[in-house]
């Protein structure tokens, strides 16, 4: 389980590598907030090397998104799984969040 | 009716501390790969719905007390997966707590979708108290 965060031009990247859950959550949401607090407002969250997501994980998502509006920014995720994307699907949350399909076209649409 | 023959057993009690979690339902995981639970079973249904009912367990049931313990009693057998959660809370009635997370109000929350997840990804989703509060998720192997 671990948060690589990356800068592509003014796009922070977050890659998730593992589960994002209960006991991790935290120290994502703190790895963005230090990316906001040092001025990023573009954020994409890559999901390519997660294996799944809970609830927790799901509400850390929503929270940062809520955060990330309010200063005037934006939250998109990118690279979900099928797993993932049928979380997304379930929770309406793929209604919430612009997902791409690669990091590539995440980065295009900002 | 006689259940099958157990596969694999797993009886296991943590305190409640949520880094337990993904060793637990990687434990489960590995069990139920073993009987030959479809891959869709194994990287979305029980890994997310065990880890909702853990957590439910440690943060809700035990209120994250370590002094509290959580059991964890899974049964994989050729039909299906048995997983019976144990907290030592007050327990809580699944239908009232169970939101829509779906709705216009409740899909901007960073809370309440994890029964919400549990119920939609098992199939079968019950509660009981003997003395602990007891979730139990089955899932059947197609």
């Amino acid at each position: 389980m671990t948060f690589t965060l990356t800068q592509s031009g003014d796009v922070s990247i977050v890659e998730v590598e593992g589960q994002l859950i209960v006991s991790n959550r935290q120290e994502l949401k703190q790895k963005v907030l230090d990316a906001l607090e040092k001025g990023a407002r573009k954020v994409l969250v890559d999901f390519g090397r997660t294996s799944y997501i809970d609830s927790s994980g799901l509400g850390v998502l929503v929270s940062l998104a809520k955060k990330m509006r309010e200063l005037g920014g934006d939250l998109r995720l990118a690279n979900l799984n099928d797993d993932l994307q049928t979380l997304f699907e379930l929770t309406k949350l793929d209604t919430l969040f612009q997902i791409s399909e690669s990091r590539e076209r995440a980065l295009e649409s900002f | 009716m006689e259940a099958a023959p157990a596969l694999a057993e797993l009886n296991v009690r943590i305190p409640s501390d949520v880094q337990y979690i993904a060793d637990i339902v990687d434990e489960v995981v590995r069990r139920c790969a073993a009987a030959e639970f479809p891959r869709r079973h194994l990287t979305l249904n029980v890994p997310v719905a065990l880890t909702e009912a853990i957590s439910n367990a440690i943060l809700r049931g035990n209120g994250e007390e370590l002094s509290r313990s959580v059991h964890v009693r899974a049964r994989v057998d050729t039909v299906r997966l048995e997983v019976e959660v144990r907290d030592e809370g007050d327990g809580f009635d699944l239908d009232l707590c169970t939101a829509d997370p779906t709705t216009a109000d409740n899909l901007v929350r960073e809370d309440g979708r994890g029964l919400f997840l549990m119920r939609s990804l098992m199939d079968r989703v019950e509660r009981y108290s003997d003395g602990g509060n007891v979730v139990r998720l089955i899932l059947h192997r197609p």
